[in-house]
């Protein structure tokens, strides 16, 4: 009777320590902070000005991070957890506005703006140009005639 | 009794500045000279006024003067004293006293000069430097008050106001809050000064050109009197902004030197437009052209000034409603759209005044390039304006808050700077009024086949990103053919008058100090863009918790944990001070003491990194502040920035260069003085 007492007892305790191991190998390996980090890069601090949520040191965003964290650990995507922080907090935490809607405007004026300047100065430019011929026609003609002569005279005895 | 003074010095200026601009104009109407020398004088007063006011208020700081407000905000008793003088611009009021400060000396530095040539254009620049001085001392006086004390009565309420409340009596208190630490670093003292002067000084030229307008004086003349503002202008911006880089580099903790915060946008804005104008006058000076252009531009760096001032002041980019909360945002706003809605009329009212006296002739000539260098410096401004306004639009239109951050500001301004270093490769090649392809393949094709073997060099080094190889490949173009045009010249003038080549070199700067200086300056960007390059492309990162004695890799660095000590401090901060040794390549390389400090007043910690710092990278060590940091287990995190010194060194570089560019030239100085005409710059290129 007590032979088979222990030899449960050692089954008992074989199960224990293999069901330990099992459960822990099937807990899956903390994200480093550096995958942490590659995420929070790309997302900005919801109450802080203009900082990334990588290097912001404040409290709330310390909690941020840890959400991460915990999301990572429960298998979710990078995309996923950027769609949950806009979610949660809009579209401000994201680097650049999603391009939907009003915001479509922040990434089309400034390429228009420079077609714009690009066209004004080639429109400048052939109005200005002349075939280099009337050009040094004109500069000859208008070689010092009397008057400036006279002139710079008078402004150079003034000195 | 100080308080009083240096508020009452304030209002005198106020009202003398009134004073002045009435007695400018009143001169100019009644064509009585009598009234502009008045005028004159009363400018010239504001600057000793605004001193004694200064003076008052640094008096008040250093003595630890805690019932005036703006003093228990900004010091504290265990601040050193040269930190409690800096901290005259720690906070939003003082810094605006030191604003008006150095505006007044700018201005009357300017209007000591001799001004005999130039009479009709004195009242003019007295009464838009007044105005400005108007402005931003009224903003002192009836908003932003650094001398208000705290005042309490008997039943124990506090005010904070200038003029006690009948049977008020000042509060004393023991201490005061302290500089915010991220202010007490070298960088951070001399960074806001350097900023402001190169904001104030661009008020010179603006206040030329509006003069030249009002008095139909459109000719060169006030290019050529504000030539040297200008560039001195630049040069203080520009210097303020690479201290505000390195500032961040050092102290900010995220292993960056520029974030694209709208703050340091709000400063580069101007700078941009100043650097057009900069190269654009020299078209007005050479060939007669872009006169119109000229002043739309330094119309817009003076507006850009105020608005940079206004943006990083008013609280505007927290949101756009905490921009009304404030009386100083709408004050802003109203003086920036006035100045510039009247400018841009003078400029319609004299526009045919202003027409061009040659023609383009060639669209491959230097004016045509510079044009184009134009266009590309104000595709940056409307990227850098758009994205920094967009946020307040967008919450207005549609009441989400949106970020634009530096993945916008990159991809869009990147092609264009890629552009500008192009040109910097071609420009100098070109000829004024003509060049054709085949002259400018002829100059180009020696410097291009060195930069090429550069570029086969990167490659060997194992380089592959397309972004990175198209850099190094610009930075070694633009090498090569500014080294050859100083090349070209040297040896030319060597040949002529046998000097040897560095006596000949030497005299290339000493006869044409701007060329030659803004070729220096080129080099310096240059070498700017190679720093960029390696940081931003190359640049790696980990964190890790380790325990002491355990390691942390990164590329072939290794980093081991040896020790820490926590410690106070007698200027009130706990320090963690942890030791890390650095091995490359498993090779020992020294040790280096990243450091949290933790400031008890403000209950602000600061992280200084630990660096190692060669030619070819930074190994950039920080304690991350916000994870418990002990012996059994502290949190790292490294930056690995390859190259990134090369961008300070290119910034000495282009601030020698700067320095060179706006040297009086003594060639000019020795004809100015036979002629007796002191002040008079040549015209040179």
């Amino acid at each position: 009777m007590k032979r088979i007492f222990f030899l449960l007892l050692l089954l008992l305790l074989g199960l224990f320590l293999t069901g330990n191991a099992l459960a822990q190998d099937s807990n899956p390996p903390k994200p480093s902070d550096d995958e942490i980090n590659a995420i929070a890069k790309q997302l900005y601090c919801p109450v802080c000005e203009n900082i990334p949520l990588d290097v912001c040191g404040t409290q709330a965003c310390a909690q941020w991070r840890d959400l991460i964290q915990q999301k990572l650990a429960a298998g979710w995507t990078e995309e996923q957890i950027k769609q949950y922080f806009v979610d949660q907090y809009g579209d401000r935490v994201l680097a650049t506005p999603p391009a939907r809607g009003f915001n479509w405007l922040v990434y089309v004026v400034p390429p228009l703006a420079i077609l714009g300047g690009l066209f004004v100065l080639y429109r400048a430019l052939r109005t200005w140009r002349q075939p280099i011929s009337q050009a040094e026609e004109a500069e000859a003609s208008a070689a010092l005639p009397d008057e400036y002569v006279a002139r710079l005279e008078a402004e150079l005895k003034k000195r | 009794m100080v308080p009083n003074i240096g508020y009452g010095a304030l209002f005198l200026t106020f009202l003398i500045s009134i004073y002045g601009v009435g007695a400018a104009i009143y001169g100019v109407v009644k064509k009585s000279p009598h009234w502009v020398d008045s005028a004159r004088n009363a400018m010239l007063l504001t600057w000793p006024l605004l001193t004694i006011s200064a003076i008052s208020l640094i008096y008040l700081l250093v003595n630890g003067r805690y019932e005036v407000e703006y003093v228990a905000s900004v010091t504290s008793n265990s601040m050193p004293i040269y930190l409690k003088v800096t901290a005259l611009w720690g906070g939003q009021a003082g810094s605006l006293v030191f604003w008006t400060w150095l505006m007044s000396a700018f201005t009357s530095a300017a209007t000591l000069r001799k001004w005999d040539r130039d009479r009709e254009l004195l009242p003019w620049v007295i009464v838009v430097a007044l105005v400005t001085l108007i402005f931003f001392l009224g903003m002192v006086i009836f908003i932003e008050n650094p001398f208000t004390r705290i005042w309490t009565l008997p039943s124990g309420s506090l005010f904070n106001t200038m003029f006690p409340p009948a049977g008020a009596e000042p509060y004393f208190q023991q201490d005061g809050q302290g500089l915010n630490p991220l202010l007490r670093h070298p960088g951070m003292i001399i960074h806001p000064p350097m900023l402001y002067l190169g904001f104030v000084s661009f008020v010179m030229p603006y206040a030329f050109a509006i003069a030249a307008l009002v008095t139909g004086r459109t000719d060169d003349r006030w290019i050529r009197l504000t030539r040297r503002w200008s560039l001195v202008a630049w040069l203080f911006l520009s210097l303020g902004l690479l201290l505000g880089g390195r500032w961040a580099y050092d102290v900010l903790g995220w292993g960056g030197y520029w974030g694209w915060d709208p703050v340091e946008i709000a400063a580069f804005m101007p700078w941009l437009t100043g650097t057009a104008f900069l190269h654009s006058v020299m078209i007005q000076e050479k060939r007669g052209m872009l006169k119109h252009w000229n002043m739309v531009l330094v119309i817009l760096t003076y507006d850009l000034v105020i608005f940079g001032t206004f943006l990083t002041r008013s609280g505007v980019l927290s949101s756009v409603h905490a921009f009304a909360q404030s009386a100083i945002g709408p004050l802003f706003f109203t003086f920036i759209g006035l100045t510039f809605i009247v400018s841009l009329s003078l400029l319609l009212h004299r526009w045919d005044s202003l027409k061009s006296e040659t023609q383009m002739t060639s669209l491959l000539s230097r004016e045509a390039l510079f044009l184009l260098n134009n266009l590309l410096f104000i595709g940056i401004l409307v990227v850098c304006f758009w994205g920094v306004i967009f946020p307040l639009i967008s919450e207005l239109v549609t009441g989400q808050k949106v970020t634009v951050g530096p993945p916008f500001y990159e991809r869009a301004t990147g092609p264009l700077f890629a552009g500008l270093l192009l040109l910097m490769g071609i420009a100098p090649l070109a000829a004024w009024r003509h060049s054709t392809a085949q002259t400018l393949g002829r100059a180009m094709w020696k410097p291009g086949i060195a930069s090429l073997v550069a570029v086969g060099v990167v490659l060997l080094l194992g380089i592959r990103q397309p972004a990175a190889l198209l850099g190094f490949w610009l930075a070694s173009y633009v090498t090569a053919v500014t080294l050859y045009e100083f090349w070209r010249a040297a040896w030319a003038r060597h040949r002529k008058s046998s000097e040897s080549l560095p006596l000949a070199l030497w005299s290339l700067f000493g006869r044409n100090r701007r060329r030659y200086g803004g070729y220096v300056i080129h080099l310096g960007v240059v070498l700017m863009a190679i720093g960029i390059i390696g940081i931003e492309v190359f640049q790696t990162e980990t964190q890790g918790t380790i325990a002491k004695g355990e390691q942390l890799s990164i590329g072939n660095y290794t980093l081991k944990y040896d020790s820490l000590a926590v410690f106070d401090t007698p200027d009130g901060r706990n320090i963690a001070r942890a030791v890390v040794s650095v091995y490359k390549n498993g090779k020992y390389m020294g040790d280096l003491h990243p450091r949290r400090d933790y400031y008890y007043e403000s209950q602000q910690p600061m992280t200084i990194p630990g660096v190692r710092s060669t030619w070819e990278d930074d190994f950039y060590v920080l304690l991350v502040d916000w994870q418990p940091v002990s012996t059994e287990g502290a949190t790292f995190k490294i930056y690995h920035n390859p190259l990134v010194n090369w961008l300070w060194l290119g910034g000495l570089v282009f601030i020698l260069g700067t320095l060179v560019a706006a040297w009086p030239d003594r060639q000019s100085e020795r004809i100015l003085a036979s002629a007796g005409q002191p002040g008079y710059a040549a015209a040179e290129v």
